[in-house]
């Protein structure tokens, strides 16, 4: 609660990591909005599964936290596509509410059927990785926080890079921007949807490993989480990749230094007001031009 | 003879609020509690209907006008010894300044659809971080309304009797308010600003008004209920009455029984709240969330198979039969979310 030099700059060096995984977790939901322009307000959910799993991944069977990628990831990628073909494929070309009262019914089911299964306790780990640090100058890092920064970017750029570079990538690139021209090009937009649907949903596979070495998991920590990534995409602009990034970078910033000077949980109050502000002039986010 | 046309679309609610006035004869303690619960999500889903089905506005914030009045009372009358008789209005008071407010704001810059819902979800949770954090509001721990035993000045009772005419009372009014719009002006506007906004400007609707002015009656009336449910329960806390989750279950019930519907909300409350309340009685200890729990299976299952919600179901197998039905509101929600 100090405006101190070094108390700034710890924060923003915090505020700079977590926002790493911000970015990644917005990316996901950024990813499914731009393509079939589904708001999916279970993708906090989403996350919360990841991270249950690589809990028990972690606890249960001693794999090492970031060796959990490689199965968080994959599991990730299908349960988007299950939830996709179930439930979100019938009703694509339903009205946008009802496809978020949807979303909303399965994030409710997801949370409480955490709730039920895991109780509310508030689990974290220990790793070999805990407490190992790195002093910049007076600033802190956390090796964890570390590992989850350059981690997110270095899946961003991958994703960044399938794509660009991929068929599955211009599939979705093609899908987003005209599902019909896309259709007579002989994309198949359902299939590609699809796929995006579960690209988006294993980004939060990644995240979930990413996180668990340094964060917590509950039932309820979808909730922050998602409005956190909603915030992000607003911020960056609904669909906008590189704005979801820079977007992940200033709520982190904000989330931290907010923190940092203001008492209690103050701060998501400024991460909601900085929301709304958005929202209300600007809808497009930072940096696209075109009109929303 | 048109006097009389006029006023009978109110017989109906009237009857059946009747009617109901008699059911505490026949129901044991527990099941007034759940009777009670059930017109309180009625009486909320209602308000949230006017804005939410009636004006096309979906609202996912309205635990904000919730919280609001059931603060607004409990502090008062902690503090000052006002009864909440008069804090009631005065939470309502405050609730149509944030309605205003909120409506004012999003509207006027054009907010529809999604980004409407995510505003007001922003709200509401940014709501639930200011009173955790503001002492005299009890910060995270919530505020106690002070026990007094059976106080008809401080609405509190030790039976459940005058809970339940209350609640029955306001949810009458409030179904009451939602007939009303069925052959207002008022509330052909607002159907004209669900269906196609641009046509309802081009024929002189005055689109950015008339939605605020859901806005506002829509809080004002959640506020009632806000204040009603502190009573209650004898307790408000940040999460219990602002916040995501309590806002989706205000529109839960009107979305699953009938958007922009008269009887939607209560129906869909009569049908969930008792089965819910059975989970979390027999199931909530072992396991927490039961209800929630089947509550986002009922939305999901609603979104899946019938959009339009239980009333709009039984509208169009009536329909089907050759049958007209006889409420003009009954636009599907499938047409009526589109924005």
């Amino acid at each position: 609660m100090t405006f101190s030099l070094p108390v700034i700059l710890q924060a923003v060096a915090s505020g700079l990591m977590i926002g790493g995984v911000f970015a990644l977790i917005s990316i996901g939901l950024t990813l499914i909005w731009g393509v079939m322009k589904i708001i999916n307000f279970a993708h906090g959910e989403f996350l919360m599964i990841g991270l249950y799993l690589a809990y028990f991944l972690v606890t249960k069977f001693g794999i090492d936290p970031y060796l959990t990628i490689l199965i968080t990831t994959p599991v990730l990628f299908f349960v988007g596509i299950g939830i996709f073909q179930v439930s979100i494929k019938p009703i694509l070309k339903h009205p946008p509410m009802n496809q978020i009262m949807l979303t909303l019914g399965i994030s409710l089911i997801l949370q409480n059927l955490a709730l039920v299964l895991f109780k509310a306790d508030v689990l974290s780990v220990r790793t070999r990785y805990t407490g190992i640090n790195y002093h910049f100058g007076g600033v802190v890092v956390t090796l964890t926080e570390l590992i989850a920064f350059f981690g997110s970017i270095l899946a961003t750029l991958a994703l960044y890079y399938i794509l660009k570079t991929t068929d599955i990538g211009r599939w979705i690139r093609a899908a987003a921007q005209n599902p019909t021209a896309a259709t007579l090009q002989g994309v198949d937009v359902r299939f590609t949807y699809l796929l995006a649907f579960g690209i988006g949903s294993a980004c939060l596979g990644v995240a979930a490993s990413l996180l668990l070495p340094f964060y917590y998991v509950s039932p309820t920590v979808g909730l922050f989480l998602g409005l956190i990534a909603f915030v992000v995409v607003v911020l960056g602009g609904m669909g906008n990749f590189l704005g979801a990034f820079v977007g992940g970078l200033i709520i982190g910033l904000t989330e931290s230094l907010g923190a940092a000077i203001m008492p209690g949980s103050l701060s998501r109050v400024l991460t909601f007001g900085i929301f709304i502000l958005f929202l209300l002039f600007r809808p497009q986010g930072i940096l696209s031009r075109r009109q929303a | 003879m048109k006097q009389m046309k006029q006023y009978r679309e109110f017989l109906v609610p009237l009857v059946v609020f009747a009617l109901a006035a008699f059911l505490p004869l026949f129901l044991k303690t527990y099941y007034m509690h759940i009777a009670i619960l059930i017109l309180i999500w009625a009486y909320l889903a209602t308000s949230w209907n006017i804005l939410g089905g009636y004006a096309g506005q979906h609202s996912l914030g309205h635990g904000l006008y919730m919280g609001i009045g059931a603060y607004a009372s409990t502090y008062l009358a902690l503090e000052f010894g006002l009864t909440p008789w008069v804090g009631i209005f005065v939470g309502m008071a405050f609730a149509a300044i944030a309605g205003w407010f909120v409506g004012y704001a999003a509207f006027r810059y054009g907010l529809k659809g999604a980004y409407f819902a995510l505003v007001t979800i922003a709200l509401t949770e940014a709501a639930v971080y200011v009173v955790s954090n503001w002492k005299a509001m009890g910060g995270a721990a919530g505020l106690e309304v002070k026990y007094l035993g059976t106080d008809p000045f401080m609405m509190q009772f030790d039976s459940k009797l005058p809970y339940f005419y209350i609640i029955l009372f306001m949810t009458l009014l409030a179904v009451l308010t939602a007939q009303w719009l069925n052959r207002r002006r008022f509330g052909y506007r607002l159907i004209a600003v669900r269906e196609n906004e641009e046509a309802a400007e081009a024929m002189g609707v005055n689109t950015l008004g008339t939605k605020i002015n859901a806005n506002v009656l829509s809080a004002v009336m959640t506020a009632a209920g806000g204040t009603f449910f502190a009573q209650y329960f004898t307790y408000v806390g940040p999460r219990v009455v602002f916040g995501e989750v309590v806002s989706v279950q205000i529109l839960l019930f009107a979305i699953i029984g009938g958007l922009g519907t008269v009887w939607g909300p209560l129906v869909g409350a009569v049908i969930l709240v008792p089965v819910a309340e059975i989970a979390r009685a027999e199931l909530g200890t072992q396991f927490q969330g039961a209800h929630l729990l089947l509550y986002g299976g009922v939305l999901v299952f609603t979104m899946l198979f019938m959009p339009n919600g239980i009333v709009g179901l039984a509208k169009s197998i009536r329909a089907r039969f050759g049958k007209t039905p006889d409420d003009t509101m009954s636009v599907s929600a499938s047409e009526g979310g589109a924005s």
